[in-house]
């Protein structure tokens, strides 16, 4: 019996390791970022001193900020069209015949798994062809088409799974479709919506090659304003901006798992 | 009103957005500068210079896609079950990077990994051999390795946790041991989510050009590098074009696959 | 369900987050008094701060563009894809664009700080727009190649056919860039970095293979970073990174060859379609003030031709005398087929 459990202690170290050297591997280049983003130097190749004064310069820029705020509103409207759209799409596709949902699915899965150059260099083209000057709405634009899918792939198999006979129970009771929708049907779809929401803004704010390809005078994001720093090395403050939101978005995640540990722990 | 009116606005999206852009992009690869028809631009691929750099990246692509399963698979069984594995925390795990923009991670793993970078300082202080793989295609895969991962884990744990865990027990009731459990009953019911991350992250690795970009130090020289210049640098559209109609084939071969183990995106990365 | 809580509760919060953030970001945004000024310009390439100065002292609003090289400027602006007032571009590609109808002459009398330009500059534009009708100078300067003193012997370095040198194999940077690599081939051979026999671009091409496996990479300002943290010892660099390198590694050292080099000119320019002309003179105005050229170069360390700050600029690296310039060629448009040419031979030597 000793042998085994420390067999069993072995084997959970072992998985313990795997799972630390796995997220090590993930994590190593940002933490190497954030501590850079202190560097008091220009440098990326050399520690010169602890300084603050990137986020500084940071929170003066001005094109900086105008990149951020861009990066936020387009991914902001791009998931939020791109989530109702999926939605709509899906309570339409769960009408339909087996066949034309497939054929329907088949071709949402384009954007999804075409090569992201190709889907940047694709619109541009359109968009020129037609006569359109770059600007904001087209790189609104191709953000909603490639969100779209992502928000249709999270929410299409909670529809799989709903029980249509509440729904129609509900009609029968007398209550209307839109009444039906959002007391019986919503409540069952949110977290793929939502997940669909959340993978969407991940996804438009990531995105750098479409933004690339589809974007007008002045318009930036954070990555299409980091690729044309590579030219002269990449500033500092930048590093500065993305431990910020890093740091942001983690604290937003520990705060809401505590909280609803707690809430479980009060249960 | 018919509900199958609510895709509407979707269908909108799918044409402006991905059939008639694909349309045009198929027009420009199938005609030269003037507008001609010409075969000349699928052709090239043919050419010494983007045959070896197609043969290249799909080298490339398929080293890192096998790695990337290989360290996933795993994962995710530890994950299945452990009690880390709740779903929320898992698809923040690997989502949560994102939120750093990949160009800097990239850009990150250049400063760890150069000739006199920390990688190396820490290995010299230790007395071990240094690593010398920067501005190489090892340092490439490594960089796929690390921005894809994601898109293999998260659907091959997705299809694991449906793994009803009954049937395992019952498979080992039955006397079968850890490996034939794994070869009988996990692998083929993960099969969908595997297809799916697969797919995932070889059409991504064939097509990038930023990655090669930054670690192969300008002389690991990709397909995407090469359509990339032509609509950059080169300003050859028609030959970008025709270019990219023929990675499309390997898209296509994905598209095909997923088909057919994975109907209905049953085990896509959500 | 539970989870379904924490998950929407953390949406919201992100989206809350985000709507701040962007309120913030947009709220910055304080019009001029007198329009908007729409600048294109290479990334990283003035101080920022003198954006606001530019706005508090004429009353403009300024957006500025960033792009990566020469070539991704020239189609936005010959699709008039996104229109800018006043861009950023190197002599060759200016000369590109004039023959494309596509700059616009710009007014002096709009323009007094042009007394500033120093006259060592003057002749590079007959090369490209003979008596600045069209542009004006921002910074200027020449490649040359960059050592680490303590790891290599500085006696030795005075070639660009040291660059081929098999001693150090795997320690050497060479430009990311066509016509830098074909400048550096073409020395060595004899041969103009303007010419357009495809005999001699083949040429320079097998000669530029025969180096390919010493080259630890292919980087352009970049270079400086794996000079200054020593992971590379000799590397072909603009004279603008040097005083910069210099400064966080007082090992570095640079040479230009004897065999001459190429001299480059970064302009400004006024668009054919400006929407606001006056305002893009305002700013070229601007850029040419003594000051703010002074604050330009504490920033970039390049070259900047201008009277005001000429001793700060005199030192043998921005400016190598009469006698090295006499030796160093410019670059021309080569127009689009010999382009072509040139793009087929590099992918050649980038695919092998």
């Amino acid at each position: 019996m000793m042998k085994k459990s420390g067999r069993a202690r072995a084997a959970a170290f072992g998985k313990g390791l795997y799972l630390a050297l796995i997220l090590i591997f993930l994590y190593l280049p940002i933490f190497t970022l954030m501590v850079l983003s202190f560097n008091e130097g220009k440098t990326m190749s050399r520690w010169t001193g602890f300084s603050m004064r990137w986020y500084q310069e940071m929170f003066a820029s001005k094109t900086i900020m105008d990149a951020l705020g861009n990066t936020l509103t387009i991914a902001f409207w791009a998931a939020t069209i791109a989530t109702i759209v999926g939605l709509l799409a899906c309570i339409g596709m769960s009408a339909m015949k087996e066949r034309s949902r497939l054929v329907l699915m088949g071709i949402n899965n384009i954007p999804l798994l075409n090569a992201d150059i190709v889907t940047g260099i694709s619109i541009m083209m359109t968009f020129i062809v037609c006569g359109i000057s770059l600007n904001y709405g087209t790189v609104l634009f191709s953000h909603i088409t490639f969100c779209i899918p992502y928000v249709i792939l999270s929410v299409m198999p909670k529809f799989k799974q709903l029980e249509s006979h509440t729904y129609e129970a509900a009609l029968d009771l007398g209550s209307s479709p839109l009444y039906a929708f959002f007391k019986v049907v919503m409540p069952d779809i949110m977290p793929g919506v939502v997940s669909g929401f959340l993978l969407s803004f991940t996804m438009s704010v990531d995105d750098f090659v479409i933004t690339h390809f589809t974007r007008g005078a002045g318009i930036n994001t954070l990555s299409t304003l980091i690729y044309s720093q590579v030219k002269v090395g990449i500033r500092p403050t930048l590093y500065a901006l993305s431990t910020v939101i890093f740091v942001l978005v983690l604290v937003v995640l520990v705060i809401v798992n505590i909280l609803s540990n707690r809430k479980e722990k009060a249960k | 009103m018919s509900k199958k009116l609510f895709s509407g606005p979707f269908l909108a999206f799918i044409l402006c957005g991905t059939l008639v852009p694909l349309g045009v992009i198929a027009f420009y690869g199938f005609t030269d500068r003037s507008g001609a028809f010409t075969l000349e631009n699928i052709m090239a691929i043919a050419t010494r210079n983007h045959a070896q750099a197609l043969g290249l990246s799909l080298g490339l692509a398929l080293i890192s896609t096998a790695i990337c399963l290989l360290l996933a698979f795993p994962l995710g069984l530890i994950l299945k079950d452990s009690k880390l594995g709740k779903k929320g925390f898992m698809v923040f795990v690997f989502i949560l990077p994102m939120w750093m923009n990949f160009l800097l991670r990239t850009m990150a793993w250049q400063v760890l990994l150069e000739r006199n970078g920390i990688i190396n300082i820490v290995l010299k202080a230790l007395g071990l051999p240094l690593l010398d793989i920067i501005n190489t295609p090892a340092a490439v895969v490594l960089g796929m390795v690390y921005d894809y991962l994601p898109f293999m884990v998260l659907p091959i744990y997705n299809a694991l946790i449906k793994i009803d865990n009954n049937l395992i027990e019952a498979a080992y009731d039955l006397g079968a041991d850890k490996m034939l459990v794994l070869r009988k009953v996990l692998i083929p019911l993960s099969v969908p989510g595997i297809v799916s991350g697969i797919t995932m992250v070889f059409v991504p690795s064939l097509t990038t050009f930023a990655i090669s970009t930054m670690l192969g130090g300008g002389k690991v020289n990709l397909i995407g590098n090469i359509i990339e210049q032509e609509f950059t640098v080169g300003s050859n559209w028609n030959l970008g074009a025709g270019l990219s109609l023929v990675m499309m084939v390997f898209i296509i071969i994905s598209m095909a696959l997923i088909e057919k183990f994975d109907r209905e995106g049953e085990a896509s990365m959500i | 369900m539970k989870n379904l809580k924490k998950i929407t509760v953390l949406a919201l919060a992100i989206v809350l987050a985000s709507g701040l953030m962007a309120g913030c970001g947009g709220g910055g945004n304080a019009g001029g008094e007198k329009g908007k000024v729409y600048v294109y310009c290479f990334g990283d390439y003035f101080d920022p701060e003198l954006e606001y100065e530019f706005e508090e002292a004429t009353g403009y609003d300024v957006v500025i563009d960033y792009f990566d090289t020469n070539e991704e400027l020239y189609p936005v602006i010959k699709n008039n894809t996104a229109q800018y007032d006043v861009i950023c571009a190197s002599d060759y590609m200016i000369a590109k664009l004039i023959d494309g109808g596509l700059l616009a002459e710009i007014n002096y009398d709009n323009v007094p700080n042009a007394a500033n330009i120093a006259e060592s500059v003057k002749p590079f534009f007959d090369e490209f727009d003979p008596g600045m009708k069209y542009s004006v100078p921002h910074t200027w300067g020449t490649y040359g190649i960059m050592y680490n003193k303590t790891m290599v012997d500085a006696s030795t370095i005075d070639s660009w056919e040291d660059l081929w040198d098999e001693k150090y194999a795997d320690q050497i940077v060479m430009p990311d860039s066509l016509r830098e690599m074909y400048m550096i081939a073409g020395k060595i051979l004899g041969y103009s970095m303007n010419t357009t026999d495809e005999k001699e671009v083949a040429e320079m091409t097998d000669l530029l293979l025969k180096q390919k496996p010493l080259v630890y990479k292919l980087a352009n300002d970049s270079a400086r970073e794996l000079m200054i943290g020593e992971s590379a010892a000799i590397a072909v660099v603009n004279s603008g990174e040097v005083l910069y390198s210099q400064e966080l590694n007082k090992n570095m050292g640079f040479v230009i060859p004897e065999e001459g080099t190429e001299v480059w000119t970064d302009c400004w320019a006024l668009t054919a379609n400006a929407a606001n002309k006056e305002g893009g003179e305002a700013w070229i105005n601007f850029m040419l003030d003594g000051e703010v050229a002074a604050d330009n170069f504490e920033y970039l360390t390049y070259a900047i031709p201008n009277t005001q700050i000429a001793d700060l600029t005199d030192n043998p690296v921005l400016n190598p005398g009469a006698e090295v310039l006499a030796k160093c060629e410019t670059l021309k448009n080569l127009g689009a087929e010999a382009d072509d040419m040139y793009s087929k031979y590099w992918k050649e030597y980038k695919s092998k």
